[in-house]
């Protein structure tokens, strides 16, 4: 019952969208208030249908419903209840499924928040909607189409197949949820935009309305993508915290332009610059994702990532890619050169800045999408198959991202239209000077000696530093300091984060030490000022799995520091091996250990590193995605004491 | 020309002196940081192409009963498509997935005596994947057998 309930629910949703995106277009061309509220209507009922259809399938994944196929084949009684749970995106039905939830609650933010006053928002709002709302068609369409999750399966087997167990960690349950929120999330500003060019307005107004979605999405973004990097940096054999596998770039490129996006969208709003770039953006950064979800689904990469995908359906994903990438793109050609100009801006200006930001950021958008696509080109062109990692990366992005990091602290610093580049520069002594101090020290002291390690110590202190600096500037004194805008520390705090991002990527990817020896219990090996020796391994039954534990006991200097328990774990259901790494973190550094096959003899084979300041990575993602955070924050504050005051004056108006 | 026009033509400028640097830099760096594959076929039939000591990748399946350890961290298979076969050496932790008669991708280099030394063995997410270019060296050898790719 509950399958036939959930597509049920699905057809009811699609439904629901096309009111939702023909009373958004006509009523918004007639200015016909109740029927721009029924579009309203009709997304938030999208929504709750489209939730139904999900928790319905969730409801058969954690009763173990295995007349469904799809719950047939990717789960099983005996899966913890987090992974039946999570389980439901570890596949491709699901996965899609949950995008459009996540497509959904964002119509319905919509919906919630723009005005239904008959105001130019309240058009702006409907047409936006009408916009989301023919993505969501499409998505519903090649769900019940090519992907439906609700297949039946007759006669409904006693057992399912069980899930991968490699997708049997909590990363599953975080990370895809995070991401989709992250790239989904860009349709909102696609929808504005589009909006907006559809009622040919020449303003930015959309721009305002647009920008608490484009940082929702870019928060989510940043917190998803660290996500899948500790996931995978935790799990062997993914390649380490960050691989240039075409699956994460997938999730990078769109990073990249909505980073761009959401740094245009402010001078857009606050001066009226690089209105036409801003549209541009927006409808660029929903068609990365578009991008990212058709590299992921459709299986024509190569990739370590690569699980459940089925070429056939890339071909659907490549339609609705290549329509929304193209109208709106045929629209802005044919719009944009009406807008009005912004206020000029002088060369030493945050303007400026920012248009450098937007070029060095589209540009590894492009260079990570060339690099991402090359094999499959050179493949179909001359059957020669390659793959591009990190040496191209580390030649393009990379250097990109250093000229990035050198201008990143001047902006915040510089003024809208006509800054002072002697007086940034003046203000930012401190900041440089600390730089080429860490600069030289890392120079000085660290070994093996790598160019890039010591621009990273260099540059991740400016940028820190230099946030410091703004805060200090902004403030006067220690009084004033929490006493300073939203905006103030969340660009401060974002800065700062790439900073000690760029600490952890280097440390970790240039000075990391390891190693890997047989050890028969008893016998210790060395790594870095560390070592391990194996006491003992035993036998260890969990819930759907044998382990085999390790005991090591790590000591420095001879004096036992903690025991550690890396484990090898055989699921018998799936037929697959695991290996559980165990870290143990000082936040300085991580010492992780892998405990690999037995040998002849009695021995295992035993694998550990010690990888330099590598905590650093997820807290200066963290750091960013909280900046995001505040700044959102500090909008919808702000927003509702609007609200408040208006009702407030409105009661008075009517009292009178 | 008027202030707006030449705002314009810079900014336009700009971003083509930008774009154009970048792709210069995309295809300079595509010139020499790419990985080629081979099958286990073009290695011992087109032994021109991979010439000895140039890291690449090479994939096939492991063939069955070829696997050998032994008590140190040495490890020897052979990789197949079923036409062709190459040893490998690799010392180092194997992936999880890593299987007799499954598919398995191997990153290192070619030496003199044609054994293949592998630095890396790449592992997937899934028990049922197979590497997208091992199932082209297959099918290239034809001894792919859709739908039941671990049987040669």
């Amino acid at each position: 019952m509950t399958g036939e309930l959930g597509q049920l629910a699905l057809c009811l949703a699609l439904a629901l969208s096309l009111v939702q995106a023909i009373s958004g277009f006509v009523g918004a061309s007639q200015n016909n208030i109740r029927l721009m509220a029924m579009g309203r209507g009709a997304a938030l009922g999208s929504f709750v249908f489209i939730a139904l259809a999900f928790f319905t399938l969730m409801f058969a994944y954690v009763t173990s419903d295995f007349s469904v196929l799809a719950v047939f084949q990717n789960s099983h009684t005996l899966k913890p209840l987090i992974y039946k749970i999570s389980g439901v995106w570890g596949n491709h039905e699901g996965s899609m499924l949950l995008w459009i939830l996540i497509l959904g609650a964002y119509s319905a933010a919509i919906a919630m928040t723009q005005p239904g006053d008959g105001s130019e928002g309240t058009k702006l709002g409907a047409r936006t909607l009408s916009v989301q709302a023919l993505i969501a068609i499409a998505f519903i369409v090649f769900i019940l189409l090519t992907s439906d999750p609700f297949e039946r399966f007759y006669p409904p087997p006693f057992e399912g197949n069980g899930l991968n167990p490699l997708l049997q960690d909590p990363g599953l349950a975080f990370h895809p949820p995070l991401l989709y929120l992250g790239y989904v999330g860009l349709s909102a500003a696609f929808s504005f935009a589009a909006a907006s060019l559809l009622e040919s307005r020449n303003d930015a107004a959309w721009v305002r309305a647009a920008r608490p979605f484009a940082l929702m999405a870019w928060t989510a973004l940043t917190l998803g993508i660290a996500a899948g990097s500790w996931w995978a940096y935790y799990t062997l054999g993914w390649g380490g915290f960050w691989f240039w596998d075409p699956v994460e770039n997938a999730s990078l490129m769109p990073w990249f332009v909505a980073t761009a996006l959401i740094h245009s969208m402010m001078a857009t709003e606050r001066t009226g610059a690089f209105k036409s770039w801003t549209l541009l953006l927006a409808i660029t950064a929903f068609s990365f994702s578009l991008i990212g979800t058709f590299l992921v689904r459709s299986g024509v990469l190569n990739s370590v990532h690569a699980f459940a995908n089925d070429p056939r359906r890339g071909f659907f994903i490549l339609m609705i890619l290549l329509v929304s990438i193209t109208l709106p793109l045929i629209l802005f050609a044919w719009r944009a050169p009406k807008l009005t100009p912004g206020a000029p801006f002088d060369v030493a200006s945050r303007e400026t800045g920012i248009m450098i930001n937007n070029l060095l950021l589209t540009a590894s958008a492009a260079i990570t999408l060339t690099g991402t696509l090359y094999p499959l080109v050179l493949d179909a062109a001359e059957g020669i198959k390659i793959t591009v990692g990190s040496p191209y990366y580390n030649a393009t992005v990379v250097p990109l991202f250093v000229v990035l990091a050198l201008i990143m602290p001047f902006g915040p610093i510089m003024l809208w239209r006509r800054g002072n580049l002697r007086a940034a520069l003046y203000s930012l002594r401190f900041a440089g000077a600390a730089g080429l101090v860490v600069l030289l020290a890392v120079l000085a002291i660290v070994r093996p000696y790598s160019t890039l390690g010591v621009l990273a110590g260099g540059l991740g202190t400016w940028l820190i530093a230099g946030s410091i600096t703004d805060l200090a500037r902004r403030a006067g004194s220690w009084r004033r300091l929490f006493h300073l805008g939203a905006g103030a520390w969340s660009v401060a705090l974002a800065h700062a984060g790439l900073g000690v991002v760029a600490f952890g990527v280097a440390g970790t990817g240039i000075w990391k030490s390891e190693g890997t020896e047989v050890l028969a219990p008893g016998k210790s090996m060395n790594v870095a000022a560390y070592e391990l020796r194996l006491d003992s391994t035993e036998r260890v039954q969990g819930p759907n799995y044998i382990a085999d534990r390790a005991n090591i006991t790590v000591l420095t200097n001879g004096r036992p520091l903690t025991v550690i328990h890396p484990e090898r774990r055989q699921y018998p259901v799936e037929q697959m091996t695991t290996s559980n790494s165990s870290i143990r973190t000082t936040v300085i550094s991580d010492l992780y250990v892998v405990l690999s096959e037995p040998r002849d003899g009695g021995g295992w084979v035993v694998r550990a590193y010690v990888n330099p300041l590598a905590p650093f990575i997820w807290l200066g993602a963290v750091v960013m995605a909280f900046a995001g955070f505040i700044a959102l924050g500090a909008r919808i504050a702000a927003r509702v004491r609007a609200a408040r005051s208006a009702a407030a004056a409105g009661a008075t108006e009517a009292a009178q | 020309m008027n202030p707006r026009k030449q705002r314009r033509l810079a900014f336009a400028i700009t971003l083509l002196l930008a774009g154009g640097g970048a792709a210069g830099l995309a295809v300079f760096a595509l010139q020499d940081n790419v990985l080629f594959f081979y099958s286990p076929t073009d290695v011992t039939d087109h032994p021109e192409k991979v010439p000895a000591g140039r890291t690449f990748r090479i994939g096939g399946l492991v063939q069955t009963g070829s696997v050998k350890r032994d008590t140190g961290l040495e490890v020897h298979f052979v990789v197949t498509d079923g036409k062709n076969a190459v040893p490998v050496n690799y010392s180092g932790v194997l992936p999880d997935l890593f299987r007799e008669g499954q598919g398995v991708v191997a990153l290192g280099t070619l030496a003199s005596n044609r054994v293949f030394t592998a630095s890396e063995i790449l592992a997937k997410h899934d028990e049922k994947y197979m590497p997208p270019e091992v199932v082209d060296a297959l099918k290239r050898s034809g001894r792919w057998n859709e739908g039941n790719p671990g049987a040669l």
